[in-house]
């Protein structure tokens, strides 16, 4: 953990001085998506599992927060909470279904899940439809500050993209976190030391798909929207394209990987579905010649794990 | 449930098993290539959208009509399975079966990019081959000819696959070689040529599927995005150990679908995947499968 301080006050020292250079809008979008890898980064890189329907809470707890806070009038503190907890709980149920196959099940499980919850969002009243629900309130943090102000809002954002960092950052290098590695090396030998596994795979579940719905919650307050693109399969193959390219394993990797995939969209944006095909091509080339991703190949130059 | 007309009621099921011959013809070509490669496809709804987007080009730049099609198409995206499986998945012998994965949602991404950005989204209509226009008036319903035979033709196709598999020299290197590749090619069988040839026959039957559903639906890039996910459903129900299992599964979740829209219909879309939590829940394995 000691070999991370420099490089951790290093980020943080980017995310505090960034505002004032590149667009917030842009960096906001960046943050969100970096901590939607963090926790995606939770199940891939520490317990070995491939979720490939994490849009789901992403998306989930989007709608959750937007309704909140727009039909119900919730302060955006509590409405983002709610997303949280929402999408914990659809971790629960999804989890607990899917945990039952291991490695390439799991990742069709999860998968089809999302799509099935998907569907449901197309239908719900709850979540708009094919509108999405617009219009957002942003509304007053703690009914103080006002998230209307450009900069206030960054910096509230950068908060809790920080403690949701920190937080998956604390779990990885607990006790707790080392039953998750022993678990992705060798399952069955950790089930022989007298580990439930199953109740391990299933808390980091939950608390990865909290943690998305954190990130979730958060982008559909700041850009007042929640829509179908962050519960579609799409958004469940960008995260796991942005934790791969950033290294999959490696604390700042998923973050690096979320910047680098944004800043792309944002400039292949008016290239409509070449965007597509350059992800497309990225998830071959990091698969065939690069698959220990940005932070993975930079910890084994400097010979410190990043 | 006895207001449901008889004619909806037919004309549903006839649907679901048109869709259920798609599911059984995709999921058979997946459970093949997982047994010998331990990859799961995931390009193979983009190669049966290939093999549609094949036929539409033969029709229309070389003038070759369907029954052309039907033999070109699936010849034409087997050898571009090969190349694939040559280049770029062989390279990922020995890793996970994570990366297979991924490797191919990749190329199913540039796959679908690059025909959504040449012809758009919205799809191009294919003609019905005339011999098979009209249909049977069977005085409770209507039956369109084109439907029985695609019915038919995913049939003779499953089961023949099947008996090749089970009944032929090929079939007992590839069973064997599923089992135990090292000892395979310490008989002096060829066995980065097997895999090869088996990645070509998997991706083929996707094709024939593509060529057969481009009368039926229009010839569109994301034709085979949402499929695949159904298929990855239907594979996880049936469990990919037995290839009699992952038909009959195909079928079957093809009728129930169908059936699902006639009593229910906000749930159509759902329904296959609600059974697959239920089967995961009852039964982690799979229905057809061996093991947890």
């Amino acid at each position: 953990m000691k070999s991370q301080r420099v490089p951790t006050a290093i980020m943080v020292a980017l995310i505090a001085a960034a505002p004032f250079v590149v667009y917030p809008v842009f960096l906001m979008k960046a943050l969100c998506f970096a901590l939607f890898a963090c926790a995606f980064n939770l199940l891939l890189g520490y317990v070995g599992l491939l979720s490939f329907g994490h849009a789901l809470f992403f998306g989930g707890a989007g709608y959750v927060s937007a309704h909140a806070a727009k039909i119900w009038g919730w302060p955006p503190e509590v409405a983002i909470l709610g997303g949280t907890l929402g999408a914990a709980a659809l971790g629960l149920l999804v989890g607990w279904v899917a945990i039952r196959r291991q490695g390439i099940y799991f990742a069709m499980v999860t998968l089809a899940l999302a799509q099935m919850f998907y569907f449901f969002c197309l239908r719900a009243n709850f979540t708009g439809g094919e509108d999405g629900i617009q219009g957002v309130p942003r509304g007053k943090l703690f009914a103080l500050l006002d998230l209307t102000h450009m900069t206030t809002l960054y910096f509230v954002v950068a908060a809790i993209f920080l403690f949701g960092f920190a937080l998956l950052h604390r779990t990885v290098h607990s006790p707790f976190g080392q039953v998750l590695k022993a678990i992705r090396e060798n399952e069955p030998r950790a089930i022989s030391l007298g580990y439930k596994t199953d109740n391990y795979k299933l808390i980091a579940f939950v608390l990865s798909a909290a943690m998305a719905g954190l990130a979730g919650g958060t982008k559909s307050i700041v850009f007042q929207l929640a829509s179908l693109t962050d519960v579609h399969w799409g958004t469940s193959g960008e995260v796991i394209l942005m934790t791969l390219i950033g290294g999959m394993g490696t604390v700042f990797g998923p973050v690096a990987g979320a910047l680098f995939m944004v800043a792309l969209e944002n400039y292949l944006a008016q290239l409509g579905s070449w965007v597509q095909v350059t992800e497309g091509a990225i998830f071959v080339v990091c698969v065939l010649a690069f698959r220990r991703g940005m932070f993975g190949e930079l910890g084994r130059l400097l010979r410190r794990p990043l | 449930m006895l207001a449901v007309p008889v004619q909806a009621l037919f004309g549903q099921l006839l649907i679901g098993l048109i869709n259920g011959s798609f599911y059984a013809l995709l999921s058979l070509g997946l459970a093949i290539i997982f047994g010998l490669l331990n990859v799961i496809n995931f390009c193979h709804g983009a190669l049966y959208m290939l093999g549609a987007f094949v036929a539409w080009f033969l029709l229309e730049k070389a003038g070759i009509g369907y029954w052309g099609a039907l033999i070109l198409s699936p010849l034409a995206v087997g050898l571009f399975g090969a190349l694939m499986e040559r280049l770029l998945l062989r390279r990922l012998a020995g890793l996970d079966a994570l990366y297979g994965l991924l490797l191919t949602f990749g190329i199913a991404l540039v796959l679908q990019g690059l025909f959504s950005n040449w012809f758009g989204s919205s799809g191009l209509p294919y003609e019905m081959p005339p011999q098979l226009q009209g249909g049977q008036n069977l005085g409770f319903m209507f039956l369109p000819n084109y439907r029985v035979w695609v019915i038919g033709v995913s049939l003779v196709l499953c089961l023949g696959t099947w008996a090749v598999i089970e009944r032929t020299r090929l079939g007992s290197r590839l069973r064997a070689a599923t089992e135990n590749a090292t000892l395979v090619s310490a008989f002096g069988i060829n066995v980065p040529r097997l895999v090869t040839i088996t990645y070509a026959l998997g991706v083929a039957l996707a094709a024939i599927a593509g060529v057969l559903a481009a009368p039926i639906y229009r010839v569109s890039p994301l034709m085979g995005a949402d499929l695949i996910i159904v298929v990855f459903a239907v594979v996880v129900i049936g469990g990919m150990g037995s290839i009699l299992g992952s038909i009959v599964t195909g079928f079957s979740l093809g009728v129930l679908e169908g059936l699902t829209k006639v009593f229910y219909p906000e749930a159509s879309n759902t329904v296959i995947f609600v059974v697959m939590a239920i089967v995961l829940l009852v039964r982690p394995a799979g229905l057809f499968g061996k093991q947890a």
